[in-house]
């Protein structure tokens, strides 16, 4: 019995162990393939190279990044405004059995596959933006319209549970002292709630970072340094997908490299949405 | 004559009316931001019935890809995401539950369980992408699986163990500790109470963790094009079962595929518009998939919630 008992537990460290290695194993694969490039050509030039030109062995991968970037703040430029005004309508505003159904309905947005998304921003958004706005469609601009829709569940989710998590005392303080329902919510909750609020946008940033499908459909794939919303792009998720499929020797090795570049902003970023959402307000 | 008195009076109802006017205004800039989501999604899912509902029928789900847009259908597709679904329930599930288990029950507040606990929170947030490079590395090149069904699998059952783990972890947390000590006071040992109690009593929770995380396997794409997987494929993986003993055969891990993702993809990237209906119609088979589980394990999650009374 005694045995058993050991037996069990030592099993089930053995599996949780393992399960946890998938990040060693993530940074030993790509790493492995990744590093010898970027060190081959110089973490400056792959950094901050203009040009990405496989062929000729030019792997620059500083468009990708401002790509990455751009499509990015653009969607937290609309996601955040968005994500929070419905975050705080939820807690404060909803009757519970309309926020089951909101919430059941937020959950069904985040589960719907990248593809759709993708397919309905071709068909849909970029004949608009390039109708009324003109350029090439397949832009920025799209590509952020349809991101910003993606991390709202994140941001909604995750700021709707620290504005949950407050204390009542708080909102009932606050309400007794003649501040109005607005004024408590804004002078009161979003600023004792702000550090789960900013963990849910980095959060939305990760994934905005993150997301490869609808990007690859929707950003037109140009390499070169955007100048302006309507230009098309291309991201380092995007450069690895489209790419991988056919590279071979170093091309294939600096694709890996994008994937170490993006791996380090992603774990920078949730190094950050941990750290932030750990600190509590007095 | 108005009296200063009377003008203050004056003044404080403005400003009753200014703060009721602004709790109002943002009362419907918040109900229309809630709004916009919803009407994106139903104009998604209007927009998608639209184009490609006509194009829905038995031959559709029957045929192979085709160069001809009006022959192809989506049935190597289907066949290859149940398949890589089996796959990736079968490595996700056991050892999500398992290490969930181990966090919970087991697992003292040391440095290691805190490394473990970072990490999987760190995981959840890496974009598939990464998952898909790291297939590559590992399964198709060190491992050699090739371009495989079993690659396909093992990689989305990578992409989805944490989120089985947070959500074995959350529901085994909502038991009560006297539950517990009940269990121990009657002399039962730790994991025969694990066994007995506290698996059976969180297993409403795990099974919705388990089948969001299937839904969000079943949609993603990019890791399988890393690994490869973006070829025309217009045949099906071996059979499951065979005629002679031991009656199973697992040649099929080996076979090449396509998932309903692809294949979508694969026609939505064709200039010709015929194969965008294709690509529609597609996308309302997979976008039935998911919604269907995400609402069965939203119902299994009220259903437990409301039966289980502490």
């Amino acid at each position: 019995m005694e045995f058993k008992e050991k037996f069990i537990e030592k099993i089930l460290l053995l599996i949780a162990f393992s399960s946890i290695s998938i990040l060693a194993l993530i940074a030993f694969f790509i790493f492995g393939e990744g590093l010898p490039l970027i060190w081959k050509i110089g973490p400056k030039a792959f950094l901050f190279g203009e040009r990405w030109v496989p062929s000729q062995g030019s792997f620059g991968i500083l468009p990708m990044i401002v790509g990455s970037f751009w499509v990015t703040f653009g969607a937290l430029l609309l996601g955040i405004p968005l994500g929070l005004a419905c975050a705080i309508f939820l807690c404060e505003w909803t009757p519970p059995w309309a926020g089951m159904i909101l919430r059941s309905a937020i959950q069904v947005l985040a589960g719907i596959p990248s593809v759709i998304y993708g397919f309905w921003g071709l068909v849909v958004l970029v004949p608009l933006v390039r109708n009324y706005l003109g350029g090439p469609g397949l832009s920025i601009l799209s590509g952020s319209l349809i991101l910003s829709i993606m991390i709202l569940p994140t941001i909604i989710s995750i700021s709707e549970d620290s504005l949950k998590a407050l204390p009542p005392s708080y909102k009932a303080g606050a309400l007794a002292l003649g501040a109005t329902h607005w004024e408590t919510i804004w002078r009161v909750l979003v600023p004792a709630a702000r550090s789960g609020i900013v963990a849910s946008i980095i959060l939305g940033m990760g994934r905005a970072l993150g997301e490869t499908m609808a990007m690859i459909m929707i950003l037109g794939n140009a390499v070169k340094m955007p100048s302006s919303f309507l230009d098309s792009a291309r991201t380092l998720t995007t450069n690895i997908g489209i790419e991988m499929g056919y590279a071979t020797g170093d091309h294939r090795q600096a694709l890996f490299a994008t994937g170490v570049i993006l791996f380090l902003i992603i774990m920078f970023l949730n190094a950050l949405a941990i750290v932030l959402s750990r600190r509590r307000v007095g | 004559m108005p009296t200063d008195n009377d003008k203050n009076i004056q003044e404080i109802r403005k400003k009753i009316a200014l703060n009721k006017l602004r709790d109002h205004l943002f009362w419907i800039i918040g109900l229309l931001s809630t709004l916009i989501g919803f009407v994106l999604l139903f104009t998604l899912i209007i927009d998608l019935f639209i184009d490609g509902f006509p194009r829905l029928g038995w031959q559709f789900f029957t045929s192979y890809p085709s160069r001809f847009p009006e022959k192809a259908g989506i049935l190597s597709a289907w066949v290859g995401t149940i398949l890589v679904m089996i796959v990736t329930a079968a490595t996700a599930v056991p050892l999500g539950i398992a290490a969930g288990i181990y966090l919970e029950e087991y697992g003292k507040k040391n440095w290691l369980t805190h490394l473990i606990e970072i990490n999987m929170n760190n995981l959840a947030g890496v974009p598939s992408i990464v998952y898909g490079l790291l297939a590559l590395g590992l399964f198709v090149y060190f491992l050699k699986f090739g371009e495989s069904i079993l690659t396909g699998g093992l990689t989305l059952g990578l992409l989805i163990l944490p989120m089985v783990v947070i959500a074995t972890r959350e529901s085994i947390r909502a038991i009560p500790n006297s539950i517990r000590e009940a269990s121990y006071a009657l002399g039962a040992t730790k994991w025969q109470t694990i066994k007995d109690h506290v698996l059976p009593y969180s297993f409403g929770g795990i099974l919705t963790g388990v089948i969001i995380g299937l839904s969000r396997a079943i949609g993603e794409t990019a890791p399988i094009i890393t690994v490869g997987a973006l070829t025309f494929i217009a045949f099906l993986p071996s059979s499951l079962i065979t005629s002679e003993f031991p009656f199973l055969s697992f040649k099929w891990l080996m076979d090449p595929f396509t998932v309903m993702p692809i294949q979508m993809f694969n026609w939505i990237s064709r200039p010709q518009t015929a194969f965008h209906i294709n690509a529609a119609a597609a996308g309302i088979v997979l976008l039935l998939m998911t919604l269907f589980m995400n609402g069965f394990a939203i119902y299994l999650r009220y259903r437990f919630r409301k039966r289980i009374k502490w």
